[in-house]
């Protein structure tokens, strides 16, 4: 369900023709040549791809590739020093309606004196100064979706208390509840024991289906998502490859986008991403293997 | 006071008649029920350290109001404020960076302290300053406080109502707030206000070094025992108030006990607290071990692994 776009839209070569999909609907998500700066050191280089509704697409990188700054670009909480975004048809703004996030490394503490169900309230109305009002149709409306992430059981348990993959839940459906066009997520499945995230994927892919919203998630190991992504963004460096899964996850293109030659492995219906052994000596990169 | 003959060996003669212990209730009452509230927001954000910073950057304010003969409220709120609007300027979102700025400001004001403290010994001859400037004044506050307590009061919570959901959202994650369109320094900022209001209440109650205590005392033991944000906030604030009573009609009877020369109503409204928190931490062991026991009741495992 993916955009066709150029393979590697940022490597070298003059970008072609980005988002051509042949009779496509309008992309949710657009990104266009985005590149961005921060403090002197050009963190993103002309960025391209783009996500349908009801698409998965992963953002993988190691730590420091960019994905983390991406995701606040999209947001509107970073000012791009060239290139557009389009998401649902409009530039990109904070507070957009249409985005859904979850943003990394959410430490609940135990004594945090919410509920599952109070977290996701939050969600709809957090930003509005005073009190909420409880009424029917706000409470439904939580508990509808509290249902549809499979959270219900533990809807009035305190947050705190919940385990990681629990959390996880109630956040996306925190971000579900304002009914985003577009889910972004930075490193959901760090810290979730394998189980865990497997369960967590599976409800995201279970998501942009039936609800037919599109979907960005950010890891630094593809692996948990090979199952179910369709998309790939692949960062490095700031430059990205994008395209399906087959077309980005190969040695030629990695290589391309990495700069030196590196290999990709397929073990066991899992990828491995490393510096090819025999090569290295021609090259002064960090020979560190990458994913797994 | 039906009640009062009746418990008399409670309260020793003139607790009820006394003007000083009605100023004292009164304002306790409003410290206790302010600091309460903030101070649960105050713990969910990390931020007991900077209220601590406050309450002893609010001794330099003190001490330097007494220096110069005005009521030391004025000079704890003129402090606190102008320290809280500096630390939200200078402060950095990192833990880190908003430890140290608030340390640097804390140094500095705290040797501010020591030299008007100093210089109000010499000029009095007393140590009256110091020990009314660290450890509170309560039974010595002008019946005409109460209003200017009350008004802060109000317009402290009053910030806090204003700010409830930002709050809870941006303690929750900043970044969610951010993107949500939260003015979330602003947000911040609002709260500080609120905190250094609070802080300053309770000093001129417990003392300066002494109105952390108030602030996050209730409010830890509020946390350990509230599932919900609002239970822990009335629950706070009623701790807070329980302990200010208690604690004052301690300290009251004690000048009975102790012949003349009472213990501070400070000691005793932290000790009532400290008590308190102890006895929480035993609540909440209890909870635990009754959720383990009927846990072991039900052996079998109480979640269903299929997500679909």
């Amino acid at each position: 369900m993916i955009v066709k776009t150029d393979a590697v839209a940022s490597i070298g070569d003059p970008p072609l023709a980005h988002g051509t999909a042949v009779g496509d609907a309008d992309p949710v998500l657009r990104v266009t040549d985005v590149s961005v700066s921060l403090g002197g050191r050009r963190v993103l280089d002309r960025v391209s791809f783009s996500v349908e509704a009801g698409g998965f697409c992963g953002l993988i990188g190691s730590n420091g590739a960019g994905k983390t700054t991406l995701l606040r670009v999209i947001l509107g909480l970073i000012a791009p020093s060239g290139g557009r975004i389009v998401v649902a048809g409009g530039t990109r703004s904070r507070r957009n309606p249409q985005i859904g996030y979850v943003p990394q490394k959410i430490a609940l503490e135990a004594d945090m004196p919410l509920r599952a169900r109070d977290l996701v309230g939050l969600g709809l109305d957090g930003h509005r100064f005073g009190f909420s009002k409880p009424s029917p149709t706000r409470r439904s409306a939580v508990d509808e979706i509290l249902d549809a992430v499979g959270a219900t059981e533990f809807a009035d348990a305190r947050i705190g208390n919940l385990s990681g993959g629990e959390q996880q839940r109630v956040m996306i459906a925190m971000a579900l509840i304002s009914r985003p066009k577009l889910l972004l997520l930075d490193e959901p499945l760090a810290n979730l024991d394998i189980r865990s995230a497997a369960e967590v994927v599976e409800l995201l892919a279970r998501i942009a289906a039936e609800q037919h919203i599109a979907i960005l998630l950010s890891a630094h190991d593809m692996n948990p998502l090979l199952p179910v992504m369709d998309h790939v963004v692949y960062l490095a460096d700031g430059r990205a490859a994008s395209g399906t899964t087959d077309q980005v996850v190969r040695t030629d293109t990695l290589s391309r986008l990495y700069g030196h030659h590196v290999e990709v492995i397929h073990v066991q219906g899992r990828v491995l991403v490393v510096s090819g052994a025999e090569h290295q000596a021609h090259h002064d990169h960090d020979p560190s293997p990458r994913g797994p | 006071m039906l009640g009062a003959a009746s418990w008399s060996p409670l309260f020793e003669p003139g607790f009820f008649s006394s003007e000083p212990v009605h100023v004292a209730l009164a304002v306790g009452a409003i410290a206790a029920v302010v600091s309460g509230i903030v101070g649960v927001f105050t713990v969910i954000r990390g931020q007991s350290f900077a209220g601590h910073a406050l309450s002893d950057i609010g001794t330099a304010g003190g001490s330097a109001a007494f220096l110069v003969g005005a009521s030391t409220l004025y000079g704890f709120i003129a402090f606190n404020v102008v320290a809280a609007a500096v630390m939200e300027l200078i402060g950095i979102r990192k833990p880190r960076g908003r430890d140290l700025a608030t340390g640097i400001v804390l140094g500095a004001s705290l040797g501010l302290a020591a030299l008007f403290l100093y210089e109000g010994t010499i000029s009095s001859s007393t140590t009256g300053a110091t020990v009314n400037v660290l450890f509170g004044s309560i039974f010595t506050l002008p019946p005409g406080i109460t209003t200017v307590i009350a008004v802060l009061g109000v317009a402290s919570l009053a910030l806090i109502v204003v700010l409830y959901r930002p709050l809870l959202l941006s303690s929750v994650s900043y970044e969610l707030a951010e993107a949500r369109g939260v003015p979330v320094r602003l947000v911040g900022a609002g709260y500080l206000l609120a905190l250094a209001l609070a802080v300053s209440m309770s000093a001129v109650t417990i003392g300066a070094i002494l109105s952390t205590a108030l602030l996050v005392g209730p409010a830890a033991i509020a946390l350990r025992l509230a599932t919900r944000t609002g239970m822990a906030i009335l629950l706070a604030a009623a701790i807070g108030v329980v302990a200010c009573w208690v604690g004052t009609l301690i300290a009251y009877d004690s000048t009975v006990w102790a012949g003349g020369n009472g213990w501070p109503v400070s000691f005793c409204i932290v000790a009532v607290i400290f008590v308190l928190y102890f006895a929480s931490g035993v609540v909440v062991g209890l909870r635990a071990d009754r959720r383990r026991a009927s846990a072991g009741a039900r052996p079998a495992a109480a979640r269903p692994v299929e997500v679909a």
